[in-house]
């Protein structure tokens, strides 16, 4: 069966981030496809190359990456919920004369048709955190 | 997404209009949704509701009012606007008192029955 996931909530703030990931890597091994995971509101603090937390907690950006490379996952960060909170890549970083750009590796800046064409795509959408 | 078919996407708003983005958020996301050729509903239930309220006034909140953006939804032809009865019920609003009045009101058993029908719930 063909998945995807929306996130809303942000990482650490909120269970739903980490019941997300569990999800996911669930679905994956048990050998589903994960068509996209697209991080909408504040769950795109989760692809923040800067967050570091303390090495006894979960490094969600990285969780992400790992299962992104492993399965070859879609990652999705919502532009406009992304920019409003000071998340951006290289590109919108220069669009905006902005001096530095912090989208970690993996994942993608877009807009909110890829919500909407995962919704078509997937034979299920889950959300979590609303 | 050309050549994919239409499916029945269902956006349910359960969140006030202030306080959290989350109905601003899930309003976005249906305006996006419109461009894509897919049959589209929205529900409000829950605190959801509380959007639907005419007379908003979020000047000394900075944000932008609720009861102005809710009439552009037909202009981009959503026209499958829902509301929860007994949502309404208890937080002691009435008809007259919505902003919209295209909308459906329908019961739990109805709401039960839409959301069986579709292909895609998106929930905010």
């Amino acid at each position: 069966m063909i998945f995807s996931i929306a996130i809303y909530a942000a990482p650490y703030s909120s269970q739903a981030s980490d019941s997300a990931y569990r999800f996911a890597l669930a679905l994956l091994e048990s050998g589903n496809s994960l068509y996209r995971v697209f991080f909408y509101h504040d769950a795109i603090h989760a692809a923040s190359s800067l967050a570091t937390p303390q090495q006894d907690e979960s490094h969600y950006t990285q969780n992400w990456q790992q299962l992104a490379q492993k399965y070859n996952v879609d990652l999705v960060v919502c532009i406009a919920a992304a920019l409003k909170r000071g998340l951006l890549n290289e590109q919108e970083a220069a669009r905006y004369e902005k001096h530095a750009a912090n989208l970690a590796e993996g994942f993608e800046i877009s807009g909110l048709g890829q919500l909407v064409d995962a919704a078509v795509v997937s034979d299920r959408l889950i959300t979590f955190g609303s | 997404m050309s050549g994919v078919p239409s499916k029945k996407l269902l956006f349910i708003s359960r969140h006030a209009p202030y306080g959290s983005s989350l109905a601003k958020d899930a309003l976005d996301a249906i305006l996006a949704a419109s461009a894509y050729e897919q049959q589209l509903g929205l529900l409000f239930m829950d605190d959801g509701v509380f959007q639907l309220l005419a007379n908003q006034n979020t000047e000394q909140i900075g944000q932008k009012n609720f009861s102005a953006i809710l009439p552009v939804l037909p202009l981009y032809e959503i026209n499958s606007i829902y509301v929860h009865y007994e949502s309404l019920i208890k937080r002691q609003i009435t008809i007259n008192e919505l902003v919209l009045d295209s909308v459906q009101i329908i019961d739990s058993k109805a709401v039960c029955s839409l959301l069986a029908q579709q292909d895609q719930l998106l929930s905010f």
